[in-house]
């Protein structure tokens, strides 16, 4: 904790915070804006969902962190690195899980939609968006988690700032492990409240439905 | 003798619905199973008929044929002399209550089928129908907060919103408690003499299809065929112990095969 005020006082603490919670931003944000379409689009066209699976099924069993050599290679030692490894650790599930939501779709809710003179596009504007969107929330939630675990991990290779450059740093600059255990605590605080931030949109009402009995 | 006659006189001698030659054939895994066997029917304008058989006899996707949301193997459907091309809003399918959106509330599922609408015009029918349906009060509770009676009520309105002429009822009452059950049905019936809609029910409950039709279709089991069409006729309020109402009863229950076994 004292050297966690020390950092503090530095200035240091703040800016590796900063650093770290912008790499997540752009690489998490980047991920979702990408995916969920993709998603979305692949779930509802069954044939071009079935072309990609073998695909999908192949990259999604490897860690982000296998994809370290080669983003430095690409991008260098720096912020596009992190960012690019957070893209590609939340990219892949969030794909999924928008694949899954839209398959999970019931037949009724289609039928009635189309049943009541909807067009394609309004089937899935007025049926299709709003049965997912309780699913997309919680894939959210977890690829936001999956993030932030990655985001400390890349720190430690790809970059010279951040918290997981904290940890590695405090260790190799003298064995300070006060620092290294202050570090820890301040990304499980940070990520618990990340987390409570997203959890926020479950308690909207027309979501609700999806997430059981109040 | 009298009464039949005033019953008939409610519905014109119109066909609204004209079904011919319907044979269904599915194939899954290579099996081809029949499931619909050379049906012919019809409905008159205003008509309420019950479609009765065992569960799994086809009679469902008969309904989903004149729905249009299932092509026939061979036959055709005609409704007011057009053949059936797909879903249409003149004719609403009402799925059990889990055909509810859930994301909306009782008023904007109510209002869902009614996007052509002016927004006060709109307000008028939602709030018209959820009171026909006895929910008034409930224009804002979500699907989960209501009982399985009020959800089907809620189907119910929604689908008479948009004004079609004809209802498609799917065992609209099978998941209800029997209490509900026989509630439900004399509301439809109340619905239906203020309406006037053509209704086809399909359902696997005998006493209801003698409760509630003018003529019940009977069907066998897979692959389904007509066995018999039973013209009812007796006016509404029913008395369920009088004795025709105990003979139609008899009357289906030995077609189907099981007259005075239970």
């Amino acid at each position: 904790m004292l050297g966690l005020a020390e950092l503090a006082n530095k200035g240091l603490l703040v800016k590796y915070v900063v650093a770290s919670l912008f790499r997540v931003t752009w690489g998490y944000l980047s991920a979702l804006v990408l995916a969920i379409p993709v998603g979305l689009f692949l779930g509802w066209h069954r044939r071009a969902g079935m072309a990609f699976n073998p695909l999908i099924q192949i990259l999604r069993p490897i860690s982000a962190l296998a994809w370290i050599p080669l983003s430095i290679l690409w991008f260098g030692v720096g912020d596009l690195s992190a960012i690019f490894l957070i893209f590609v650790a939340s990219f892949l599930p969030l794909v999924l899980s928008s694949m899954n939501a839209v398959n999970s779709v019931g037949p009724v809710h289609v039928n009635a939609g189309r049943n009541f003179g909807l067009s394609q596009a309004q089937v899935v504007y007025r049926v299709i968006y709003p049965a997912v969107i309780p699913q997309l929330i919680l894939a959210s939630r977890i690829a936001l988690g999956i993030s932030w675990l990655v985001v400390v991990a890349a720190e430690m290779i790809a970059v010279n700032s951040g918290l997981g450059f904290l940890i590695i740093d405090a260790r190799n600059a003298g064995n300070r492990y006060d620092l290294v255990v202050g570090a820890i605590l301040m990304i499980g605080m940070i990520g618990l409240f990340l987390d409570t931030a997203v959890r926020k949109l479950e308690r909207f009402e027309s979501v609700r439905w999806a997430y059981g009995s109040d | 003798m009298l009464e039949t006659t005033t019953a008939l006189a409610a519905t014109s001698l119109e066909t609204k619905l004209r079904i011919d030659g319907v044979s269904m054939v599915f194939s899954r895994d290579e099996r081809t199973v029949r499931v619909l066997d050379n049906v012919s029917m019809e409905a008159r304008q205003g008509e309420f008929v019950c479609i009765l058989g065992p569960s799994g006899c086809g009679k469902s996707t008969l309904l989903n044929i004149v729905g249009g949301f299932v092509r026939p193997t061979s036959g055709d459907v005609q409704i007011d002399g057009e053949p059936v091309r797909g879903p249409d809003p003149r004719r609403i399918f009402v799925f059990q209550e889990r055909g509810l959106f859930p994301w909306l509330t009782v008023e904007g599922n109510v209002g869902f089928g009614l996007f052509n609408l002016s927004s006060d015009e709109k307000r008028e029918r939602i709030a018209h129908y959820v009171k026909l349906v006895g929910l008034e009060g409930f224009e804002h509770a979500y699907p989960r907060e209501l009982s399985g009676g009020m959800k089907q009520r809620v189907e119910v309105a929604r689908a008479l919103a948009v004004n079609p002429d004809m209802l498609l009822l799917d065992e609209p009452f099978g998941a209800l408690d029997s209490i509900t059950r026989l509630d439900m049905r004399r509301e439809l019936l109340r619905i239906w003499q203020a309406e006037r809609k053509t209704i086809l029910f399909v359902t696997h409950d005998i006493e209801e299809s003698v409760q509630l039709a003018d003529r019940v279709v009977v069907m066998s089991a897979r692959p389904a065929e007509i066995r018999r069409t039973l013209e009812i006729y007796m006016p509404h309020p029913r008395d369920i112990s009088s004795r025709r109402y105990l003979e139609l009863r008899d009357c289906i229950l030995e077609e189907i095969g099981l007259a005075k076994i239970v």
